[in-house]
């Protein structure tokens, strides 16, 4: 009896499962209740309460108004939105420029693709917080002083404590030049629908790329151009020892975004190579004989294709860029890990609470990241039978 | 046509063989003459590279004195100069131990690579941190290149048996193995590594039973080793996914189990598929090693970083990242370079 329950499948199945789920509930309550007593001795609260306490935190960059004398749980928005912020524009910037590299590793011009392949074997064996510290301490420090800065067109300043530009008096002409520009997009994407369908119906070509020129460029040139004359501008003024006015870009984000965008560009141009080089060579040729145009064949024939190989890739550097802005910390730019998980944690000392929050946001917005890159993946897929 | 002749041909047709390659060309000679004369002159040409202090360097040059200076802390951190032989020691018996790997085939690899598996890590934290007869060094003493090359191993040490399990949890049929280790996985690859270090260096302690102390660099080298396996798990995972169903389905009509089938048949395929992708979670291993930093433990780039705060050698950073950057970027490089070449040789057919 005892003998074929051994060798019983189901029964083994059974078995080890209820073994290692026992046993992961028997470490939990060990560490649970470990942690516990560690707290009551240490006095330590526990729960969310903190959160509406004052902070009391000075924070040298926010884009949310936060004050020091706001709550905890403010300056966890803060710490957040500053992560958002330099991820966003992280990302923006990392793929602009690694698709410069990536085509120019491409190019037929041996000495441009050699030089691209350089910068990529070059940063991709460096680790990033190298980088980070190197733009910090060692480009950023030696900037001049604030006296001496370095200015374009007596506009822009830099020097060792940030970039400092001119600050707009007020937002509401750039929010009106936002719904223009969201409008113009939006009219964009449905004359390209409207175009595809009349175009399958009737064979008649629309100009969409002209129509799309003077909607996705002119507007929001124009809409910008006007916005930034309907306001105000406090202009950077060269002081004695500092710069007076102006909005001041710290330091920290101007390193930490160099390291970012320096560093995945390397990653992205290695997904861009190999996405457009995964395009068979028979399409080009196949397209050309058809008789499409270089850029049609570039456009309608080896993109389509080859961004189906880079998009699942390119989730994954998206990912990294917002894990990698906590690397931030380091250089004590206020992200969510150095405001909440550094300064907010040792005022409190509630551990468990701050860390699970922290984590959480880095789940929350990973899963958001990979939600939008799948439903483009989706929507960009093959169609197969 | 003689080798010169066609030689320079080649180059012209690479360089100069339309109007606008040349204008390309001649504008990138111009960007990189302008952009590496300033840094040639500053790091070559006016560089002082023997002396003994700072007063010894010529201003507008790289001060290579500095590093010669602290050649000692960049390799060992604050490890007491009397006993680096320890950690020199362990190098030469890892190296002794491993290169016969490279060599042997069959059975004698896989009983000395197992032997060397279960002697050598014990080994090498005695021999680096004493006690046992040997005076005791603790790990805040522990720095530079050497502590980078242990966490590196240490953390991997972890992380590759945990993720070779995890990728097998990951594929098992018992759904609740499968569901732990993925969700196992996929939480340890969504959060930033920097908030794990924090992580395992306040919570560690805070689990264990009152009086238990969990070494800081330990927390450092768990925390890693963790989120390292869930990137192996991935890694392997690619390999498992590679083989053919045909391989265990065979190795079950023989009649072997599910361990014998795992560990005879699909697995040393799979690793063999994984190895390079294994090679590469490696190298991220080595880079996110310097994570450490926030946790104030010196490792290469910690030690380089701290060398800056040294009163009698104000102005050192370009010299001292320029050093530590060229060390990680020498280890990784060789490290991608063996992994590509394990590419190329790819598997040996199933």
């Amino acid at each position: 009896m005892l003998r074929r329950l051994f060798y019983d499948a189901r029964i083994r199945d059974l078995f080890w499962q209820v073994a290692i789920s026992a046993s992961l509930v028997g470490l939990t309550v060990f560490f649970v209740r470990n942690a516990s007593q560690n707290m009551v001795n240490a006095g330590i609260a526990s729960g969310f309460d903190f959160l509406w306490r004052s902070a009391g935190i000075d924070v040298p960059f926010t884009l949310t108004g936060y004050k020091s004398s706001d709550n905890i749980w403010a300056l966890f928005w803060a710490g957040v939105t500053n992560t958002l912020f330099v991820s966003l524009i992280s990302m923006l910037l990392a793929t602009l420029l690694g698709f410069v590299i990536g085509l120019a590793r491409l190019s037929s011009h041996w000495l441009l693709s050699a030089i691209a392949g350089a910068y990529v074997e070059f940063v991709r064996n460096i680790p990033l917080l190298f980088f980070v510290l190197f733009w910090y301490f060692g480009v950023i420090a030696a900037l001049p002083q604030p006296r001496d800065s370095l200015n374009l067109f007596s506009a822009i300043f830099l020097n060792n404590r940030g970039l400092t530009v001119p600050a707009a008096t007020s937002g509401a002409p750039f929010q009106w030049a936002l719904a223009a520009i969201l409008f113009a997009f939006a009219a964009q994407w449905l004359v390209s629908r409207w175009a595809a369908r009349r175009k399958a119906e009737t064979g008649a070509d629309t100009p969409v790329l002209a129509i799309g020129l003077v909607l996705c460029a002119l507007v929001p040139i124009a809409a910008l151009v006007w916005a930034a004359r309907s306001t105000g501008w406090d202009m950077p003024q060269a002081g004695r020892f500092n710069l007076r006015g102006g909005f001041v870009i710290i330091p920290e984000f101007v390193a930490l975004l160099a390291a970012l965008v320096t560093y995945t560009a390397g990653f992205v141009a290695e997904i861009v190579r190999g996405g457009i080089g995964a395009v068979a060579r028979g399409q080009r040729e196949a397209a050309a004989s058809l008789g499409l145009k270089p850029g049609q064949i570039l456009r309608f024939v080896v993109i389509p294709q080859a961004m189906r190989v880079m998009i699942p890739p390119m989730t994954s550097q998206y990912l990294n860029v917002l894990k990698n802005s906590s690397f931030g910390a380091a250089i004590a730019y206020p992200d969510v890990v150095s405001l909440f998980m550094g300064s907010a944690l040792n005022d409190t000392g509630q551990a468990i609470e701050i860390i699970a929050m922290t984590l959480a946001v880095y789940l929350f917005f990973g899963l958001i990241v990979s939600a939008l890159m799948n439903w483009y993946n989706a929507r960009i897929a093959l169609v197969t039978r | 046509m003689s080798a010169r002749a066609a030689s320079l041909r080649l180059w012209q047709q690479r360089l100069f063989s339309t109007p606008a390659q040349t204008a390309i060309t001649l504008a990138i000679a111009v960007c990189v003459v302008w952009l590496l004369t300033p840094f040639t002159r500053w790091a070559l040409v006016n560089a002082t590279w023997s002396g003994e202090t700072r007063a010894d360097c010529v201003p507008g040059g790289a001060c290579w004195v500095f590093i010669r200076a602290r050649f000692g802390q960049f390799m060992y951190g604050f490890y007491p100069v009397a006993e680096r032989w320890r950690p020199n020691l362990f190098g030469l018996v890892s190296l002794a131990a491993i290169a016969p790997l490279f060599v042997l085939t069959g059975r004698a690899r896989l009983r000395l690579g197992i032997a060397a598996l279960l002697v050598l890590p014990p080994l090498g934290v005695w021999l680096i941190g004493g006690g046992y007869g040997l005076a005791a060094v603790e790990t805040r003493a522990w720095g530079g290149l050497m502590l980078t090359l242990f966490i590196a191993i240490y953390a991997g040490l972890i992380a590759v048996p945990l993720g070779i399990l995890l990728a097998l949890g990951r594929q098992s049929r018992l759904p609740l193995i499968r569901t732990l280790s993925v969700v196992f996985i996929e939480f340890w690859r969504g959060v930033p590594i920097i908030a794990v270090i924090f992580l395992a260096s306040l919570l560690l302690p805070l689990v264990m039973p009152a009086g238990v102390g969990v070494d800081r660099l330990a927390r450092a080298v768990i925390g890693l080793g963790l989120v390292i396996a869930a990137y192996m798990a991935e890694a392997v995972r690619g390999g498992l996914q590679a083989l053919p169903k045909g391989q265990a389905e065979a190795a079950s009509a023989l009649g072997l189990g599910y361990w014998q089938t795992t560990g005879l048949i699909t697995l040393p395929q799979a690793l063999r598929i994984s190895l390079p992708a294994m090679t590469n979670e490696f190298i991220a291993l080595v880079k996110n090693t310097t994570l450490v930093l926030v946790v104030s433990i010196l490792d290469l780039l910690g030690i380089a970083q701290s060398s800056l705060a040294d009163p009698a050698w104000v102005g050192m950073n370009i010299e001292a990242y320029l050093f530590a950057g060229t060390i990680y970027w020498l280890i990784c490089f060789a490290l991608s370079r063996w992994s590509r070449s394990l590419e190329a040789g790819g598997p040996k057919g199933h």
